[in-house]
Order: structure tokens, then C-alpha cells, then sequence
């Protein structure tokens, strides 16, 4: 594997869920961009992409963040998240919440913040153009497309042909795929029965497979479907991809 | 003689849509049906890959798309002259024209132009807005018995059920039940099913027609919706499968069209388009079996009493608002319906209106505004997983609609002493800053620690049972990330 980025400084964008629930994740990023050259920094005046307000319908509570969002990743070339929910909501709401929030010079502030702004897949693939991080895995492993990632982030298969890439990994095709987990955010809580009745089925299309793990590009799906798999003792473990790109042959992870 | 046993046509349940009870109510329900549950699963599991094999084979399909949107947002933007372009089309051939403001006033247009033709029966074809403005209740009232024609429909109807599905309003229904609606209800309302028949599809539709053919020659009066309305020709569509439109609309001298005012399209060049994006959305067909058109009336041929009704009942309130409006794009396709997740686990009984599923959730709170629960629920009535807009054959961006819904609930709802508001205002404070968030994050830090062996919780009491009736939660790690940068990588980056 050779060195891909040097000099490349990325801003990396936790989301307040990993930093606070998954912490693995976060470091795997650091770990994967910095294998591959990047300089990475953690801007700490950071929260979160405001989405869990925007989507319950409390426009006003997510202003703050996407104010937050500027403050903290103005001035990066690049701004990558390991989560295709938060760069989409970023990408997708923080437009309509700067007009919500009628103050145009936000918007052009967010429209320069927004452009920037990478899922790991992408940033990977499309800026670094590599696909193989020199990651080893030798498990069963699953994936998830996640609804927001490939809907509102439009990650496509990149976070896929990462996987393909991986040593040893044994990669099985995930039945129904393309159906939603049943997180969707608040919707988990205020549609609990629905919610836990589509997290049901996409458990149990997961121990199918015979997958040791479950992997996605987000920690809050992987939670949802993960709630399932531990009560129902299955053994399927869940992953986030950072973690497995920055699994090494050797390594400590 | 009680009032069950004047009625004219079967009893629906009992009860009114707007006062059902909030979806998450309903919806808790309906899972507990696992018939159901395996009724739906099946049922739109196959229409679905019907659907998308037949959009596979159109290369052009997004730019069909592209363009039906094209042609509804200009419709939508000039709906006033294209409205009364197509009052005056009708008119001059010969169709006389009606305007309803809503629902009950659509009704007693309808009842009247019954009652002045001497009848007391009428057939009808599958109609969205007859559905939606509730007129055979209405017509029931005033003595007169509306037979629907449509199989779905009818077994809907013989059921003294409620449709739960915009194409196939009995997709919560398989064979054997319909089988045993049609033994028990046909004999009481006509020409009744053979006693030996069977659960065989062809057995079932051959019992409903002949159940049915005598209804359509004996009738004098017919009505239906449209699918469309040209306002250049001032021709209505009628798009169906089993030929019973095409008999009601043929049969009876006097036609009644009850049409909701966003189904006018300029030209009739306009119709290619949405005859292409209509079927394979709608059956996962490349052509409908019967396309009905009628332009006013033609002498010595089909009816020759022609009336159409045109129906706001709200949709000028959706026209107001921009962020609302792309929902009036809807042609009735239902394909969102059979892509949602969350429709085929609770089927369309759960969302209280006679549109259900995702466009359902969209229209309902904006054509009868958010006055009730279950109005005020709908927006919430979903996952916001994007399947629908990726299938809507007019671009309708349903899950940007539904949170724009979610956020007039949430105004709606402001200052009142509930959990949701409360609780909102506090997550807002802790992440408003990232002073506020440490703070948060040491309190989880500490939270793990007093439980070190402990990485899932699991049944916990409300509100967190929500979460965690099925589901474990992880418990959060003594160290969050930013304490980990800041112990490990916060000097290099001062």
C-alpha cells in the first residue's frame, strides 16, 4: 500500500452520537486517513448536524447547529463524518434551516461548508481515490446499505468496493438490502412497535446470512438493528466500516 | 324496523376516520394481525418487483418523470385559468359543470342530481374522490343505493370493511376471506354467489360478475372520478383493469364525474406522459387493460346526460403552501404505498383516511388540515427512509414534505406541557453548544463508570421503554472521543 494524501489536512466530523456512544469509530477514522497520509484535526467547537431537531419537526433548536457546524469547519478543504446520515442531513437541511433561519449570510456560509463536506466512502474513493486502505478482516461480514446514506448522501457502492477491498473479509449479499432498518431517528421512540417490527426483519435477514458481523457507514442503524441481535443473544456482532478499514493485518485492531 | 335494517347497501364500520385514534395507536394494532401482516408482506413484495422490472425496461423513465413533474407544476401554478379552460371545454360539449367547495357540498350536488333523475340506485367505478368525500354514505341517507363495481371495492363493500390501499383497496383481504364475504353478503344484495364456490380466484371474480351484470343493465345513473382532465379538449380519463368502468361509463344515460380539481392536465399531448408513468407505477403493467375517454356527450351514443363535479375539499389549502404544494402532483399510482416499509407491516387501516400510506401522510394533514390526532400523527408516520420519492412517478418529495408537516405539528403542539417539547429544549440546550455537550459527555462518562460491567442495558422503564421493550441500548463508554483526542492529540492540534 503506498501513501496516498500527504499534506492532505481533513477536518474530521465526529457526530455527537459517535463521539458520545461510539468512540471506536472516530478513532478508526483518525487511524485509517492518517495510514493513508492525511493530517487529521478534530475542531472542537463541533456538536452535532442538528438532524434529531430538524426531524421531528423543532426547526429552531437546529439552527444552533448548523451555526456550529460553520463555526467549526470554515476554512477545511475538506470535512469528512463516518455517517451517511449526518453528512446527508448536513448537505441536505442545513440550506433549508439557514433560510428557515432568514439569514442569507449563514446560507452562503453553509452552501461553502456544505461542499466540502464528505461521508468516509466518499472522501476515500472520490478524493483519495483509493479503495484499498490496506485494511485485513478475516471475518463473515455483512453490509447494510443505510436508507440515509444512499438516499440523501448518494454514497452509491463506495462504501461496498471498500469492503470488496478488504483482506480476508468474507463478504455475504444481506437480503432485502435496500429496506429500512426502522430506525429513522426519533421515529424508533415515537413509532416503537413499527420501529422494532422492520428492526425484526432486518435482524433476522442478518442471521441468515450466517454473518459473524453486521456493517454499515452508521453507528445509529447499526444500534437499531444491533438492540435486536444482542436481546435475541444471536451472536452477530455490529461494526461500523471505519473500524473494519482500519482493522490491519498485525495491527492492534 | 331498526336503522341497520332500512340501510340500502352493506353498513361500514362504525366510526369516522378523523376520529381514530393517532397512528402509533392503530399501527400497534394492526402488527398484532400477523394474517394481515402476512397478507401484505406478499401482496406488495409482488408488486413491487412487478413495478420494478417494468421501469427497468423504460431507459427513459427518469426523464418521464422529470417531465410529469414538469407538466403538474406548471398545471398547479396556472390551476385557475386551466380550470376554467376546462369548465368551458366541458361546456361546449355539452357536459354540464358543477363547482364544490368541499366535501358536503360536493355531496349535495351529487344526491341532487340523482334525485332529480327519479332513481334510487346508482353504479359507480373505483373513485379516489367519491372515497374521500364520503358519497355513498351520503347518497345511502338520502335513500339511494350506490353498488360499487370494481372487485377490490366491492369486497370492500360486502365486507362493511374500509379500504386500506389506493389500487387494491382489499389487500388486507386473501381469497378465503373474500370468499366467505361473498357467500355471506351477495344474497342480500343481489344475485348471490354459487353455494359451492370455492377460493379459486376465477371462481370468485366469475360469482362478483354475475353479482354485478345485473346492477350495470339495470342502472340508469353512473358514477366515477377521472384520472385525468384535459383542459384543452375537455376530455376525461378513466384508467382501470376489469372493465367495469368501461361499463359504467358506457351503459347508463347519465354519467356523474367527481373529480378533484388537480386532476386537470393542459393538452391532451400531456397524456402520453402520464399514460406511460401511470400503469408500470400503478399494476407494474406497460398498459392498463381499459382506458376510458369521454369528451361531453355524444349523440345517440353512451350517456347523454353528462355532469362533472369539481372538487376542492382542501387541496387549495396545499396550493398555498410551496413546501406542501409538489403533493397535489399525485396521480394515485399507490407505488409508494407498496415501497414502504412502514405500510406493509400496518397496512392502510392505521392511517385514517382513505389515502394511506406515505402520500397519505403528506395529503391528509394538508387537505384536512392538523385539528386532529390523527392528522396531527401522520407526518410522524414514517421512518423517512426515501423509497417513496425514489418511485413517485412525479418526483413528489414526500419525506421533505413530511418533515415540513412535522414541523407545523410541532408549532401546532408549542408550550404545551408534553414530554416531546420538554425534552427537545433540553437535547437543543446540550447541543446548541459544545460547552453544554462536555458537560453532557461527562455525565454519561460517569454514568458508565458506576456501572463498569455493564455495556447494554436492557428492559428499562418509560419513556426509555420505548427503546428498550425490544431492543438493548449499549451503554456509552467512560471516554468519549472528544476526551480521547484531548488527553491523546489536543496539544499537536493547539
Amino acid at each position: 500500500m503506498t501513501i496516498h494524501a500527504k499534506g492532505i489536512t481533513v477536518a474530521l466530523f465526529a457526530t455527537c452520537i459517535n463521539d458520545v456512544m461510539f468512540p471506536g469509530t472516530p478513532k478508526a477514522v483518525v487511524q485509517v486517513l492518517e495510514r493513508l497520509g492525511c493530517r487529521v484535526e478534530f475542531p472542537l467547537d463541533q456538536t452535532c448536524c442538528g438532524q434529531m431537531f430538524t426531524n421531528t419537526g423543532y426547526f429552531d433548536a437546529a439552527v444552533p447547529n448548523v451555526r456550529n457546524y460553520v463555526k467549526a469547519f470554515t476554512g477545511y478543504d475538506y470535512v469528512v463524518g463516518p455517517s451517511g446520515s449526518c453528512v446527508g442531513a448536513v448537505r441536505h437541511q442545513h440550506p433549508m434551516l439557514a433560510e428557515h433561519a432568514r439569514d442569507a449570510g449563514l446560507g452562503r456560509a453553509v452552501d461553502e461548508v456544505v461542499a466540502r463536506t464528505y461521508d468516509l466512502s466518499e472522501f476515500l474513493v472520490d478524493v483519495l481515490g483509493v479503495t484499498d486502505v490496506g485494511a485485513y478482516f478475516p471475518h463473515r461480514v455483512t453490509y447494510h446499505p443505510t436508507c440515509h446514506s444512499v438516499r440523501v448522501a448518494k454514497v452509491g457502492d463506495r462504501p461496498y468496493r471498500l469492503l470488496q477491498a478488504v483482506k480476508g473479509i468474507d463478504l455475504v449479499d444481506l437480503p432485502a438490502a435496500d429496506q429500512c432498518c426502522g430506525f429513522g431517528g426519533t421515529f424508533s421512540v415515537k413509532n416503537p412497535d413499527v420501529s422494532v417490527a422492520m428492526a425484526s426483519d432486518k435482524a433476522r435477514h442478518v442471521m441468515e446470512t450466517g454473518a459473524e458481523y453486521l456493517v454499515t457507514g452508521d453507528n445509529a442503524c447499526l444500534m437499531n438493528i444491533g438492540g435486536i441481535l444482542h436481546r435475541e443473544n444471536s451472536g452477530v456482532k455490529t461494526i461500523h466500516l471505519a473500524e473494519i478499514l482500519a482493522h490491519t493485518e498485525g495491527g492492534d485492531r | 324496523m331498526t336503522a341497520q335494517a332500512q340501510r340500502r347497501t352493506p353498513a361500514p364500520p362504525p366510526g369516522t376516520y378523523l376520529g381514530m385514534p393517532k397512528f402509533q395507536k392503530n399501527a400497534k394494532e394492526q402488527l398484532a394481525n400477523e394474517q394481515l401482516r402476512k397478507n401484505l408482506r406478499h401482496a406488495t413484495g409482488t408488486i413491487r418487483a412487478k413495478r420494478a422490472a417494468r421501469v427497468e425496461e423504460v431507459p427513459e423513465w427518469e426523464e418521464l418523470r422529470l417531465a410529469g413533474e414538469a407538466i403538474k407544476n406548471r398545471t398547479l401554478r396556472h390551476l385557475d385559468t386551466y380550470l376554467v379552460q376546462l369548465e368551458d371545454s366541458l361546456q361546449k360539449a355539452g357536459a354540464k359543470v358543477h363547482w364544490a367547495r368541499d366535501a358536503a357540498e360536493a355531496n349535495r350536488i351529487v344526491v341532487g342530481l340523482v334525485q332529480a333523475k327519479g332513481v334510487d340506485e346508482v353504479v359507480k367505478v373505483k373513485s379516489m374522490a367519491t372515497q374521500e368525500i364520503e358519497l355513498n354514505e351520503a347518497l345511502e341517507e338520502a335513500g339511494i343505493a350506490a353498488w360499487e363495481t370494481d372487485l377490490a371495492e366491492l369486497i370492500v363493500q360486502l365486507g362493511h370493511d374500509r379500504p386500506s390501499h389506493i389500487l387494491v383497496p382489499a389487500i388486507h383481504r386473501n381469497r378465503s376471506e373474500v370468499r366467505e364475504i361473498f357467500l355471506r353478503e351477495m344474497k342480500q344484495y343481489g344475485t348471490p354467489a354459487p353455494e359451492d364456490i370455492t377460493d379459486d380466484p376465477a371462481e370468485l371474480a366469475g360469482a362478483a360478475r354475475r353479482h354485478l351484470r345485473e346492477k350495470f343493465l339495470r342502472a340508469k345513473v353512473a358514477i366515477s372520478g377521472a384520472n385525468f382532465a384535459i383542459a384543452e379538449t375537455g376530455t376525461l380519463v378513466v384508467v382501470e383493469s376489469e372493465g367495469n368502468g368501461r361499463m359504467c361509463l358506457t351503459l347508463p344515460d347519465t354519467l356523474i364525474s367527481v373529480v378533484g380539481i388537480e386532476k386537470v392536465l393542459p393538452t391532451f399531448a400531456d397524456l402520453e406522459v402520464f399514460m406511460r408513468l401511470l400503469p408500470r407505477s400503478s399494476t407494474g403493467e406497460r398498459m392498463n387493460p381499459y382506458t376510458s375517454m369521454w369528451t361531453g356527450v355524444t349523440p345517440g351514443d353512451g350517456p347523454q346526460d353528462v355532469h362533472v363535479v369539481l372538487v376542492d375539499n382542501g387541496r387549495t389549502n396545499a396550493l398555498a403552501d410551496p413546501q406542501g404544494r409538489p403533493a397535489l402532483r399525485c396521480i394515485r399510482c399507490s407505488a409508494c404505498l407498496n415501497i414502504c416499509p412502514v405500510y406493509e407491516r400496518v397496512g392502510g387501516h392505521a392511517y385514517g383516511s382513505v389515502y394511506p400510506g406515505p402520500i397519505g401522510a403528506v395529503l391528509n394533514p394538508q387537505l384536512r388540515g392538523i385539528g386532529h390526532e390523527i392528522d396531527q400523527s401522520l407526518p410522524y408516520a414514517s421512518s423517512l427512509c426515501g423509497a417513496c420519492f425514489e418511485v413517485c412517478p412525479v418526483r413528489i418529495p414526500i419525506p421533505d414534505i413530511l418533515v415540513h408537516l412535522r414541523k407545523e405539528v410541532a408549532d401546532h403542539k408549542r408550550g404545551k406541557p408534553k414530554l416531546e417539547p420538554t425534552a427537545m429544549a433540553a437535547a437543543g440546550w446540550v447541543l446548541a453548544d459544545h460547552k453544554h455537550f462536555e458537560l453532557a459527555e461527562r455525565v454519561a462518562g460517569l454514568a458508565a463508570r458506576a456501572l463498569p460491567n455493564t455495556t447494554f442495558l436492557g428492559p428499562l422503564p418509560w419513556p426509555a421503554s420505548a427503546w428498550t421493550r425490544a431492543r438493548d441500548l449499549p451503554m456509552p463508554p467512560p471516554e468519549s472521543f472528544r476526551k480521547w483526542w484531548r488527553t491523546n492529540r489536543g496539544e499537536e492540534q493547539q
